[in-house]
């Protein structure tokens, strides 16, 4: 990165570098459970997901469900990570009263994925974050404290389901980095159906490690822990907080305590959940119900040959074959389902005018009507119709926007637009010279003005021919016309 | 024919299946015995109505192919039973009714098997004497006041006094061996990964194996058959082809090398254990055995190494215990309060020094010393049967450094008390099958055990040299029935 882009926090002459490490817990998209055949579908009656196994009666085992095992490699791989052939669950012990076992089955020191790497696209260039470790572990259930007075409720559907904690190198400096990183992660997951990456559902969260130190400095600050923080704008806050606060403590000549902290989002700022004096022990242990996972070379080829085209490679082709700018070609590979649309739209269209029209008025609708591509009221078909009614010259480009407009109420096929309204574009040489006659005998003075060198009135007539013809003049023939009359 | 109760599972099968007795006439036969022998309080929870009631449906439409046709009995209490109690021997189970079945119990019912009830134990098998048991001391039809070993104390004792043809056990440390030994009575820990473990309330997942519990080896054989089975419920269970261990029992051991490891004589052993397994010694020799003088030079880290395993596992196998779920709770203020007042209550001095032990024990800044250490050098123990039986196709030894105990003699010195399990831990701690026979009496007339301890899988063989030792020991347990009420 450049120097001029850096993020840093200025105090009376010194400034400030920020550094922050991820600790992703996104949900595998899996029908049952990490250990268990419960389902997990999101939004079910309290307690209606809930096996044996779950609630964790006497004498029930864990049988660990394969596909989230392959769901898990197949994250590793899109990470360009190491998959370990051999790792091994751990008990975590803690008690909770939504934590049935009093111990959660997790990965400690043997994860079943090692090193790897996310690449970022920022305004100024790549960035590579390096990624330490993914491992699998069980979700626990949910306390709900606000609907009775007096007692704790648990939910226990979300008990056991199976999670990926996918932990970053203290590699991002700034909260754009980290909106980014998310973004990125989560659209890798998404192109590999790994994690759905949907946030409002508790897909995806993140604790966030943050530490601070004086640009130039090479050591590591004193680093807290902000704990399940489920939004990317809350992430993005709660580390310019952490930061200054952190900052402030540093210059008082203060010391930072390692401690894991809270993000109250109404107050904006981080509290002390507990010091690293009071830090759990949580006496990790290998869980003897289980046996070490081990993984197959031929499993790893096969999910290897299973894995789809993803955003970095897709980008890649799309400005080689398409010849996209890097930032068309950014912003359409972001997501799966705008990618998809995108090549579905391309496949019987011009992609110039597909990568404007998608970028353009489609993302402005989305955005407007606040919807994701995958619920767009234009269907990709319909929109490329669009654009070679353009490409043709059956309409113009001005025209093509009304006909938008239209086409946004109900998925309406523009073919039938155009024909019913008669919009279809005036192409007729003779037409044209008709009505721009009219226009030059009914302005006459304009003309005057401009054949003494008014150059700027040709918008001026070029407008009224336009307004004549109602909008459906051809904006070429108009001009040609218009130049050869002025002019000649 | 001899008393019904007093009929070996063999015995008993076959008189069902040559119609000489029907599975009613059994049952009737167990439970009027039992309502007579409440004194030995091998009961925690009885199924004598729901009993009568299968015998007669068995009866009026009997299946005699099965292997265990109409044919009652009495469980540990430590598996899960769909509809009856279960209670691990804890007040914080007192209250708790499986809805499901554990896959031993079941392999049980699904060959004609019959429950009876649910027998005493040490609290979540956690002793070897059966005194920490909520449900209080289960006496040894032995003699007055005498424990009947741990923790399958209720087991060995209803085995021994008739109060169930056979049963099963479970076993972490010696738990089926050590009371067999102390009764009288046969019990066989399977290979680890033999019998499945879902079901059954957990102790340490690593070393518990549930095993048949018998008069003597061939219905030992019998049982071991029905129980054992590959299950996918539980991730340590082995796919392997089981034996028709009965089938292929066999008191043909001719050539059979038969290890004698030194590090079992240990300190102050009583003279009488001496005498025992020289006994077995010459009797396998006398079989045609070959015997082979072999060295297992890790034994003596055998009991600290168990002491650390088992709590650890322990520890966190009973967190489940919170009162939040299910089984007893003790209402607090806030949810610390509750649970420190369930688990205070809920549980016992025995389990409640486990769990401190263990939690210890993995605790960071102890884990590398004392865990890690633990696991290392069982290991070592397992190499150290592995290089034996490079050399030999069994192993001999004694089951217990003594006989069965007083009643209150050691419950204030658990050193003492955990040094019953010397003999049978190592065993658990390789995943190793062995089995208790009785081989002999102590001054007192009480019974002392031989254990043969085999290779992996390898039942059959040490089933066969019990059966031939059987054979030649010639052990008659007499119990006068001093318990006996009207």
């Amino acid at each position: 990165m450049s120097k001029n882009s850096e993020y840093l926090i200025e105090r009376e002459n010194k400034q400030y570098e920020v550094i922050i490490g991820l600790e992703v817990h996104a949900q595998v998209t899996s029908e049952s459970k990490l250990f268990s055949q419960s389902s997990t579908k999101f939004g079910a009656e309290p307690n209606t997901q809930v096996s044996l196994v779950d609630a964790a009666f006497p004498g029930m085992l864990p049988v660990i469900n394969e596909f989230c095992v392959e769901q898990a490699i197949k994250t590793g791989i899109g990470l360009k990570a190491i998959i370990n052939k051999k790792s091994v669950f751990d008990r975590k012990n803690y008690f909770y009263a939504d934590l049935p076992q009093g111990y959660q089955i997790s990965q400690y020191k043997y994860p079943i994925v090692g090193e790897g790497k996310v690449i970022l696209d920022m305004p100024n260039g790549q960035k590579e974050i390096g990624i330490e470790r993914l491992h699998l572990e069980q979700d626990a259930g949910k306390s709900i404290h606000d609907i009775d007075p007096n007692n704790t409720l648990v939910d226990l559907n979300r008990s056991g389901v199976a999670l990926m904690e996918i932990v970053s190198k203290p590699d991002l400096r700034s909260p754009d980095e980290v909106n980014v990183y998310i973004k990125k992660l989560r659209s890798i997951m998404r192109y590999l159906g790994t994690c759905d990456g949907n946030m409002q559902e508790g897909s995806l969260r993140a604790d966030v490690n943050v530490s601070v130190r004086l640009k130039g400095e090479t050591e590591f600050g004193t680093r807290c822990e902000i704990k399940n923080v489920n939004s990317i704008k809350f992430m993005q806050m709660a580390i310019i907080s952490e930061a200054n606060r952190q900052i402030d403590l540093l210059e008082e000549g203060k010391d930072i305590d390692q401690e894991t902290r809270l993000f109250d989002t109404k107050r904006n700022e981080t509290r002390s959940m507990r010091s690293k004096e009071d830090a759990h022990d949580y006496r990790y242990f290998p869980d003897p119900d289980l046996l070490p996972l081990e993984i197959s070379q031929e499993l790893i080829e096969k999910i290897k040959s299973d894995i789809p085209e993803l955003p970095d490679e897709k980008k890649k082709r799309f400005i080689d074959k398409f010849n996209l700018s890097p930032y068309e070609a950014t912003i359409l590979v972001s997501d799966i389902e705008t990618s998809n649309f995108f090549e579905e739209v391309i496949k019987n269209s011009d992609v110039k005018l597909a990568t404007n029209w998608i970028t353009g008025e489609l993302f402005a609708v989305l955005n407007e009507k606040n919807l994701e591509i995958s619920q767009s009221p234009v269907s990709a078909k319909n929109l490329s119709k669009l654009i070679n009614l353009i490409k043709d010259g059956t309409i113009s480009g001005k025209i093509a926007k009304t006909v938008f407009e239209q086409m946004i109420d109900g998925d309406q096929d523009p073919f039938i637009i155009v024909k019913e309204k008669g919009l279809k574009q005036e192409s007729d040489p003779k037409a044209i010279e008709e009505l721009i006659n009219k226009v030059i005998e009914n302005n006459s003075d304009k003309v005057a003005e401009y054949k003494s060198g008014k150059d700027k009135l040709f918008g001026f007539f070029v407008g009224q021919a336009m307004k004549e013809s109602k909008g459906k003049g051809n904006p070429q023939l108009i001009n040609k016309i218009l130049k050869e009359k002025l002019n000649g | 024919m001899s008393d019904i109760t007093s009929q070996s599972l063999f015995e008993l099968t076959s008189n069902i299946k040559e119609k000489k007795l029907s599975s009613g006439e059994i049952t009737k036969a167990f439970i009027d015995h039992a309502e007579k022998s409440k004194k030995l309080n091998v009961y925690v929870t009885d199924n004598f109505e729901k009993a009568i009631d299968q015998s007669k449906k068995f009866d009026s439409n009997p299946n005699f192919d099965l292997k265990l046709p109409g044919i009652p009995i009495a469980v540990k209490d430590l598996f899960c039973t769909n509809g009856v109690r279960t209670t691990a021997g804890s007040k914080i189970l007192n209250n708790f009714v499986p809805t499901y079945e554990s896959t031993v119990t079941q392999n049980l019912w699904s060959q004609g098997a019959i429950l009876l009830g649910k027998l005493n134990c040490d609290e979540f098998a956690m002793g070897s004497s059966n005194e920490t048991s909520f449900f209080g001391n289960v006496q040894n039809p032995v003699g007055e006041n005498l424990v009947p070993g741990g923790s399958s104390g209720g087991s060995s004792a209803a085995v021994a006094a008739n109060l169930t043809p056979v049963t099963i056990g479970t076993d972490t440390g010696g738990s089926i061996r050590q009371p067999a030994s102390f009764t009288g009575t046969v019990g066989l820990k399977p290979t680890y990964g033999s019998c499945s473990r879902y079901g059954i309330v957990a102790f340490a997942s690593s070393l518990d194996q549930a095993g048949p519990m018998t008069k003597n080896v061939r219905d030992c054989s019998m049982l071991l058959e029905v129980i054992s089975s590959f299950d996918q419920k539980d991730s340590t269970s082995i796919d392997y082809k089981r034996n028709c261990y009965s089938k292929e029992l066999s008191k043909d051991i001719k050539g059979k090398k038969i290890g004698i490891p030194k590090e079992y004589r240990v300190d102050n052993m009583p003279d009488e254990i001496e005498q025992l397994w020289k006994n077995g010694i010459s009797y396998a020799k006398d079989c045609g055995a070959e015997i082979i003088d072999i060295s297992l030079p890790h034994t003596n880290y055998a009991l600290p190494t168990y002491y650390i395993v088992a709590p650890a596992e322990a520890s966190s196998n009973l967190a489940r215990y919170d009162g939040v779920k299910y089984g007893f709770r003790s209402p607090g203020q806030n949810l610390i309060e509750m649970y420190e007042k369930t688990r205070s209550e809920g549980f016992g001095d025995e389990v409640k020094r486990r769990i401190m032990i263990g939690t210890y024990v993995l605790s960071s800044g102890y884990y590398d010393a004392y865990y890690l250490k633990a696991q290392k050098v069982r290991q070592l123990i397992k190499k150290d049967f592995d290089d034996a039986f490079s050399k030999v196709d069994a192993i001999l030894t004694p089951s217990t450094p003594s006989s069965a105990f007083k009643i209150g003699e050691k419950t204030n010195d658990p050193v003492s008390m955990y040094l019953n399990d010397i003999f049978t831990v190592p065993i658990n701690l390789a995943g190793l099958p062995g089995i208790s026979i009785p081989a002999g009496k102590d001054k007192n007339n009480y019974p002392l055990g031989l254990q043969v301890i085999g290779k992996p899988f390898d039942e059959q063989n040490i089933l066969n040299i019990s059966y031939a030792l059987e054979d030649k020991i010639n052990f008659k347990n007499d119990i006068s029935d001093w318990w006996l009420s009207e």
